[in-house]
Parts: structure tokens; C-alpha cells; sequence
């Protein structure tokens, strides 16, 4: 008899590897029978899950750790053995701001350093003439696009609560509301950076894998008390995804695996928008230039499946950086305790092999060390927080 | 419950909305305002300064409320979601029931309980209403198609109207379907001989 399981989800291509093992029967062959139910705001997915609605979600990585610490909402303590992507974000800016950035270059504007100091120029000319700040949207105050945003703003001199505004939208209205100039930029993860390119109202600047070699991404999250009583049910769930990522990630699969994720009741754009996202191939302007890297969005590739706590640690690190958590070395553990590589490794076999292993874990484009074991020192570093 | 408290409803479906602000004005609430449009909602809810607001489930929007506690809880000005912590039986109630509710720390919990208990129970009942009016809807649907499958069979075998209903219902019966079905068939069936 298989078990029935309620898995929530948002539709977006990291959604890949929970969409695929059900789709392709991966989850079924390890006798689970999964229901993926489509949500529209990532509060719906964190509250059903942590009410039990859901007995597991696709859940942005800094999410799961505020909802273990108990930051922005009720405390559930939420593990995750499964890692469902790793980068996966861009920034996208409108026309004018890019050409604005562009001007105020110096150097390669293609370096997230030389045009975060051209934003920082930018924004002191709009100070300057009285203009209104720079409006920015990201998709939620616990999100890895906040944190992006944020990075790439303080490496340049900019103050994101003071010099700019962050605003919380939903993906949909991101694009509109940068095609009606209410924004002047945003970070979100796929397909919508790419649908902006293709309205014409929009360039990708960076690549979320510009700003940070390895940053998780979203986490195959379960609530501690649920895996306590579901040890068995919890790896099969992990294998039938590691296989389903294995599948994604297996070139001559690609057009398969774009056609099951833009099928109705899941992802619902063309699979064209969906292949660029899994081959790194991006539209970066409209005029059609395209920039390519080997690791926009990883599934399960180098190792991106195993759950690291070195990202727990950071994620952790960002929520002190910006005043939404104290530091304390009790909240730290706990931050790291969400990612757990010895559940992925039981129920996967041996571990992966990681052949690009940037050395503090993170790989930051400003060369900061990130010590997970010393959030205080590195955050001393830092001239812009809170 | 104190007259006084301010409440926000935000919900795209105005019957909904009407449903709840009759219950709340019920018992006793006058201060209720609606917003349907989620255009700059944040502006509109600072300018509102609610100590309740109630939003649907399936309102995007909700992202953009968690960000107001954010920085509220920056600016000083905690608000808790929700009755507390503890009350995990409201919260799971009230999601199901398709509400979600933000509540501004600082407000009595017996008092809040209430309103949320009114909430459930008005957004099930919009829930039941709504599968009346669909069950209406199709039984509405299924007499007009009947109505013209009898028509069709009257025409063509030159049956009388009670005829042609006993032959849709045998047909149904020993096909193990639904009158309406058949009669769809019949439909379907006719057009394509046209």
C-alpha cells in the first residue's frame, strides 16, 4: 500500500525536482503516493505546511530556518534532506536604470562590484536632484532575493533600508510593475527574469551565481516532529527527488523534463522559458544578447542536493546582518541543524563528490571569508547593517 | 467585542467580503473597511492603521503583509500573527477555512478568538453557499440539456415529449450513466450529423 503525501509548492523552475518525481513516476516506484498542490504566496506554503496541511514543501532556504528560529512567525522546527536547487536568481533592471549604471561604470559593468558602485553613484546623483530613491522588488523579507539585493547593494556603498527601497511582490506583478515603471529593478528567481527580457522592458544585470558561487536556494523542507515519526517515509522521499534531480540534470532528458514542468497544474509557461533557466543559456537584454554560465541553476549538479549547514550558518548571518534576528550562538546552531547532509546520505548511499568547492562554502564575489563558526567576526567586516 | 476595533478586509471576492463585514457588524464591530484592489495596499493599510486585518488565503498579497511586520517589528510596533503560538487548533481552523488573520500585538486573545471563531464560521458558510450555487448552476445546465437531447429525439424518431424522456432515462440506466449525460451525447451527436 502506498502513503499518501501533500506537498506544497510554488511554480517556479526550482520547483523542478518535486514536479518530476511525481510527474515521471519517481516518487510512486518508492511507493509514495505524492499530491502537489499549487500555492500562490510563499505565506500559504509556510502555513499549511506548518499547521500540518502539507506534509512537506518546496521552501526558500532562509524560510525554513526563520521558521526553526521562530523569526517572523510562530516557531516550527522544520529539517530539510533534500536540497532542491542551489542559485537559480537574477537581478533584472529596467532600460534606463541599466543604461544610468552603464554610464557610471568603471570597469566591466559585467563585475557585481564595479556596477554596485555604479548604483551607489547613481543613487547620489537621484539624491542630489531630489529624486525620488530607487524602487526594487523581491518576493519575500525571508527570501534569498532580499538577501541578494542586499549583498550586492552593500558591496557598492549602498544602504539598502536607507538609500533605496526593497518591497515585497509577487513574482506576477514584479514584471508589471516593471513594465509600468512603479519598479526600477528586482530579483527573482526563473522564469520571470526571463519574461521581463522577452516584454522588452527589462535587462539581467547579474546572476545570483555572479554574486555567490553556492547559495541554497530552496529546501525540501519537513517539520522536525513529522521526520521523527516518518524516518522510513522521509528517505524515500529524499531518493525518489535525488533521482528525479539525476534526471533533470541528464542533458538528453531536457526537452522531457521542460514539457512535464510547463504542463498544465505546474510551472504553466512555454518550455522554452524553462531550458534556458536548466541550461544556463540566458537572454540577457532585449536585443537578444546572451550570457551563459555553467551554474545559473543547479539540480542536484555538483552535489547542490546535499544539504549543507555552512548555508544555514549564512542565511542565519544575512537575518543578523539586517535586524531581523539577534546573534546568538543557540540561534546559530539552530540555523545550521535545518540542513542535514547525514539524512540525505543515509538514504542516497555514499555522498556526492563536490568538485567546485569554494573554500568558506559560499564563495562571495567581494572575497569576504564567511566563517560559519564566527558570524560576529564576519559580520564585522561589514560596513553596511543593521 | 469593542466597538471601537479597527478591522481591514482584504479579499478579491466582494460576496466573501460582504459575508464577513455583515457577521462582524453583527456583532457589534462598526469600524470595518474594504479593500478589494491590492494596488498600493501597504499605503492604504499604514494610512488605515488597522488592529485586525483579515485576508483571503488566496490573496498574492499576503507576501507583501509579511513584509509589513518586518519592518514594523524594526520601527517598534510588534504584531503577532495569529491568536498566539500556542493556539495551533485557531490557526489550522482558520487556514482551513480559507482566512488568514494579522493581529496587532497588544490585543486581548479571548477578544481576538471571537472575531476569528466569527471569521470560520462565515467563510464556511460562503464555502457552503458557494457549493449550493454550483450544484444550482449545473442542475440548471443539465435541465436545459436534457430539455434539448428530448427535443432532438422528438424530432427525428417523431417521439412525444414523455417518449422521448422514458428513451433518454432506459438509455441512462442501462448504460449505468447520468441522464444529463446521455442527453449531452445526444446533443453532441446531432450536431455532428448536421
Amino acid at each position: 500500500m502506498s502513503e499518501r503525501l501533500r506537498i506544497g509548492f510554488i511554480p517556479l523552475a526550482d520547483a523542478a525536482a518535486l514536479i518530476v518525481a511525481v510527474d515521471k513516476g519517481f516518487c510512486a516506484t518508492e511507493g509514495l503516493d505524492v499530491e502537489l498542490v499549487r500555492e500562490i504566496s510563499w505565506a500559504n506554503v509556510r502555513d499549511k505546511f506548518n499547521i500540518g496541511l502539507f506534509d512537506a514543501a518546496h521552501l526558500l532556504a532562509p524560510m525554513a530556518v526563520a521558521s526553526s528560529l521562530g523569526i517572523g512567525h510562530i516557531k516550527v522546527p522544520v529539517i530539510s534532506g533534500f536540497g532542491l536547487g542551489v542559485n537559480g536568481n537574477a537581478i533584472t533592471v529596467s532600460p534606463d536604470l541599466q543604461a544610468a549604471i552603464a554610464a557610471m561604470a568603471e570597469g566591466d559593468v559585467a563585475d557585481p562590484l564595479v556596477s554596485a558602485r555604479a548604483l551607489a553613484r547613481v543613487v547620489a546623483e537621484r539624491k542630489a536632484l531630489g529624486l525620488e530613491p530607487l524602487i526594487f522588488g523581491m518576493t519575500f523579507p525571508f527570501s534569498s532575493h532580499n538577501y541578494d539585493l542586499r549583498f550586492w547593494m552593500g558591496a557598492g556603498g549602498v544602504d539598502p533600508d536607507e538609500d533605496v527601497r526593497l518591497v515585497v511582490l509577487p513574482p506576477p506583478y514584479m514584471v508589471e510593475s516593471l513594465a509600468n515603471k512603479h519598479l526600477d529593478g528586482f530579483c527573482v528567481g526563473a522564469p520571470w527574469n526571463s519574461v521581463a527580457i522577452d516584454l522588452g522592458i527589462g535587462h539581467i544585470l547579474h546572476f545570483s551565481c555572479e554574486l555567490f558561487q553556492r547559495a541554497a536556494e530552496k529546501m525540501l523542507a519537513v517539520r522536525a516532529s513529522w521526520a521523527e515519526g516518518h524516518p522510513e517515509t522521509l528517505a524515500r522521499l529524499i531518493r525518489a527527488h535525488d533521482r528525479a534531480a539525476q534526471f533533470i540534470e541528464h542533458e538528453p532528458n531536457r526537452d522531457e523534463v521542460c514539457a512535464i514542468l510547463t504542463a498544465p497544474g505546474r510551472i504553466e509557461v512555454t518550455p522554452e522559458l524553462i531550458r534556458r533557466t536548466l541550461d544556463g543559456r540566458l537572454k540577457v537584454s532585449p536585443e537578444g544578447r546572451i550570457r551563459e554560465t555553467g551554474r545559473y541553476l543547479l539540480v542536484g549538479r555538483e552535489a547542490a542536493a546535499r544539504p549543507d549547514p555552512v548555508q544555514g550558518a549564512w542565511n542565519y548571518a544575512q537575518m543578523v546582518r539586517w535586524g531581523q534576528a539577534p546573534l546568538s550562538a543557540e540561534l546559530l546552531a539552530a540555523a545550521k541543524a535545518v540542513f542535514r547532509p547525514d539524512l540525505y546520505d543515509a538514504a542516497v548511499g555514499t555522498p556526492p563528490i563536490l568538485p567546485i568547492a569554494p573554500a568558506d562554502g559560499i564563495g562571495e564575489c567581494t572575497g569576504t571569508h564567511f566563517d560559519p563558526d564566527d558570524i560576529a567576526g564576519y559580520l564585522s567586516a561589514l560596513t553596511i547593517r543593521r | 467585542m469593542d466597538p471601537l476595533l479597527k478591522i481591514v478586509i482584504v479579499d478579491e471576492n466582494p460576496v466573501r467580503a460582504g459575508i464577513l463585514t455583515e457577521g462582524l457588524r453583527e456583532a457589534g464591530m462598526s469600524q470595518i473597511t474594504y479593500l478589494a484592489a491590492t494596488t498600493n495596499l501597504l499605503a492604504r493599510i499604514y494610512e488605515i492603521d488597522p488592529d485586525v486585518i483579515l485576508i483571503d488565503l488566496e490573496n498574492p498579497s499576503r507576501d507583501m503583509l509579511e513584509q509589513m511586520f518586518q519592518v514594523s517589528r524594526i520601527v517598534k510596533r510588534p504584531i503577532a500573527m495569529f491568536v498566539d503560538q500556542s493556539d495551533t487548533a485557531s490557526i489550522q481552523a482558520s487556514v482551513d477555512a480559507g482566512v488568514s488573520a494579522y493581529i496587532v500585538d497588544g490585543l486581548k486573545k479571548e477578544r481576538m478568538k471571537h472575531i476569528l471563531d466569527l471569521c470560520i464560521s462565515r467563510f464556511n458558510a460562503f464555502a457552503h453557499l458557494e457549493t449550493e450555487l454550483h450544484r444550482a448552476r449545473s442542475a440548471l445546465d443539465d435541465r436545459k440539456v436534457i430539455d434539448r437531447a428530448k427535443g432532438i429525439l422528438m424530432k427525428a424518431k417523431g417521439l412525444t415529449e414523455e417518449q422521448a424522456y422514458v428513451l433518454l432515462r432506459t438509455t441512462a440506466m442501462n448504460e449505468k450513466k447520468k441522464i444529463a449525460e446521455i442527453a449531452q451525447s445526444v446533443v453532441t451527436a446531432s450536431e455532428m450529423l448536421k
